[in-house]
């Protein structure tokens, strides 16, 4: 049982993270303030580097948002018990990451202030037009699939719910993969293996948010998770890794078997700079094989080791989609094959990029979001996993 | 009761007085409206709209693009307002390429701008469409409709569109553009629907762009399209653009 003094601090702990959260949020707006009055001068983006670090931001949330809710559906879908008890906690998780998510995209636009021009106006050739559909549809379906776990007289309809929203992620996770797979143009996109990659990715990354905050939360309630939950969550979250990296690994080999991608794949895994080090150290060493090794090794048994391992896989993400997004629009359009090109555009050479401050503030600010919006409803309502006291599957 | 008697010559003087200030007051209605119709008149240039049996295009000679010239990109700037810097966040809606044939050493020197393709990549992923085709091939950016996505620029195959990344000053009242949209070579449509060429076509002092209507046999642009050989920057993505180039 917790004493009275360790329940006064950690009284105060909610509050002085729910402060220093807002103030992440507060100083990310601050930053939306000053772009919108100076313009994307102030950012690190140009011409060529159109899409920047709030980009990698907000696409790691929207992606771990849809994978978050592989939990949810394992329990919902497929009636795994331990999964179905953290199915509410996935599904907070999957809001919060999406309302981060969706908040730093729209304020990373030229012009935030017509967001009703873009829910008035549809384009129906455009995946991002379908991706604005897709995304406000999961945040009501994910709404309503709490709803129906944490009201007893809509139970009923848990499983359809739980199907719906099973459904809807793999879509959503498509769409957000053909944005990059429609740029037919580019040599680092316009690949159909780009929607998939991104499925699986999500699996991974959604599940490593998932283990970081469960492992708090049961720390915060000072409980331990169950040994033989622990061995079947580091198994699942072990092979999501092993799947993202295969994705990741056939992608760049089908690109480097084509002629007219060895260029770009070579400039991406060996002489790119900052894009090959954040690849192979950020993304395959720190983000796939010490996690692996956090995950597998024999003797490491401890939840604190697969948190650790979370949080790699984690920052292995962001590496991930930096050296994707950036690395992808810094090397040059092909615009004249077979000719050596230069002109006052940057045609033909690497585009720099060097994110400012402000790109790091309103990154920050949507991952405070997240926070903010899971920290106060793990503390109102009743996330904590209820594991029944016989595991029947 | 009183007789009253009206004599008629006040009646004629009611009359004519009523008569003189309608006259006066229409006339300064006429006057107050007048300049605002003509602005009106003038900012809409043509009342008909875009016509689908004009494709308009342009048919550029690299043969006689010099390098090192930039005539066509200082008229483009002047035109368009825009300031002829070259940093990385300014603006460029037409640009010098200058090419080396990485097998021949063969160089040559084209502009290079919006292609106002007939299949815009830019046009299929605005999700506003803001970004739009004109029945006589003009491919545009409606300014009030953009939400500074960059999806577009992300698309385009060409590098053709270029984002505002600071406040404006001294536009061209022709030519609106806005902080925190996309824009690009608008094919000078001002210029176009006035029965004008291009500015970088009239600036050109080798003649090299050639402006035209591909539809129309007759046309110089079509003629000579026929008899000459050229060529679609990146044909191979079957985007049909509007702007074609000799001796690539």
């Amino acid at each position: 049982m917790p004493t009275l003094a360790s329940l006064h601090f950690k009284n105060r702990l909610y509050w002085v993270l729910l402060s220093a959260g807002m103030l992440v949020a507060l100083a990310g707006l601050y930053a939306v303030h000053l772009m919108e009055h100076h313009g994307h001068i102030i950012t690190g983006m140009n011409n060529q580097i159109v899409w920047g670090l709030p980009h990698v931001f907000a696409i790691f949330l929207i992606v771990a948002a849809s994978g978050v809710l592989n939990v949810a559906s394992i329990g919902s879908v497929f009636g795994k018990a331990i999964y179905k008890a953290r199915a509410p906690l996935a599904s907070l998780l999957s809001i919060a990451m999406l309302a981060g998510g969706l908040t730093v995209l729209m304020l990373d636009l030229g012009r935030p202030d017509r967001i009703m021009v873009a829910a008035t106006n549809y384009n129906l050739t455009s995946v991002f037009a379908w991706n604005v559909v897709l995304y406000s549809g999961m945040f009501a379906l994910v709404i309503v699939y709490l709803w129906t776990m944490m009201e007893r007289r809509m139970n009923p309809w848990n499983k359809p719910a739980g199907l719906a929203v099973f459904v809807w992620r793999f879509v959503l996770t498509t769409g957000t993969g053909l944005i990059f797979a429609f740029l037919t143009a580019r040599q680092a996109y316009g690949s159909a293996l780009l929607p998939p990659m991104f499925i699986v990715l999500s699996f991974a990354w959604g599940l490593a948010v998932f283990h970081l905050v469960q492992t708090s939360i049961y720390m915060w309630n000072e409980k331990t998770i169950d040994s033989a939950i622990l061995q079947r969550k580091k198994h699942l979250l072990g092979i999501f890794v092993i799947g993202s990296l295969y994705m990741v690994a056939t992608y760049h080999l089908t690109n480097l078997y084509f002629a007219h991608q060895t260029g770009f794949e070579h400039f991406i895994l060996f002489d790119g700079g900052i894009y090959p080090a954040l690849f192979w150290w950020g993304y395959v060493v720190l983000g796939n094989l010490l996690p692996l090794l956090l995950l597998y090794l024999p003797g490491i048994q401890r939840d604190r080791w697969a948190a650790l391992a979370s949080l790699l896989i984690i920052i292995g993400g962001f590496a991930l989609l930096y050296v994707f997004i950036i690395g992808g629009q810094a090397y040059p359009l092909n615009i004249f094959p077979g000719y050596e090109v230069s002109s006052s555009f940057a045609d033909g050479q690497i585009a720099a990029y060097r994110p400012s401050l402000y790109e790091f503030l309103l990154g920050f600010g949507g991952l405070a979001i997240a926070f903010i919006i899971t920290t106060v409803s793990v503390r109102v309502l009743n996330f904590m996993p209820q594991d029944k006291p016989y595991i029947a599957d | 009761m009183s007789d009253c008697k009206i004599n008629p010559t006040e009646i004629n003087m009611v009359d004519l007085k009523r008569r003189s200030f309608l006259k006066t007051s229409l006339g300064v209605v006429a006057v107050a409206i007048a300049p605002g119709m003509l602005l009106f008149d003038v900012a809409h240039g043509k009342s008909e709209p875009a016509s689908g049996k004009v494709r308009w295009g342009m048919l550029i000679d690299t043969n006689q693009c010099k390098d090192g010239c930039n005539d066509c990109v200082g008229a483009c700037n002047k035109e368009n307002g825009l300031s002829d810097k070259t940093g990385a966040t300014d603006p460029q809606w037409i640009r010098k390429i200058e090419l080396k044939d990485s097998s021949s050493g063969r160089a040559l020197s084209l502009p290079m701008m919006c292609q106002h393709c007939e299949h815009p990549p830019c046009v299929d992923v605005c999700p506003t469409t803001a970004s739009f085709k004109r029945a006589d091939g003009i491919v545009l950016v409606d300014k009030h409709r953009c939400i500074g996505c960059r999806y577009c620029m992300m698309a385009c195959p060409y590098k053709a569109r270029s984002f505002v990344h600071e406040p404006l000053h001294d536009q061209n009242p022709d030519v609106p553009r806005g902080k925190g949209t996309v824009e690009s070579c608008t094919l000078c449509v001002h210029r176009v629907d006035q029965g004008q060429r291009p500015a970088c076509a009239e600036a050109c002092p080798n003649k090299a762009i050639l402006f035209g209507d591909l539809n129309d046999a007759n046309s110089e642009i079509a003629m000579k399209i026929r008899s000459v050989a050229s060529a679609q920057v990146r044909a191979d993505l079957q985007l049909n653009p509007g702007i074609r180039y000799q001796g690539l």
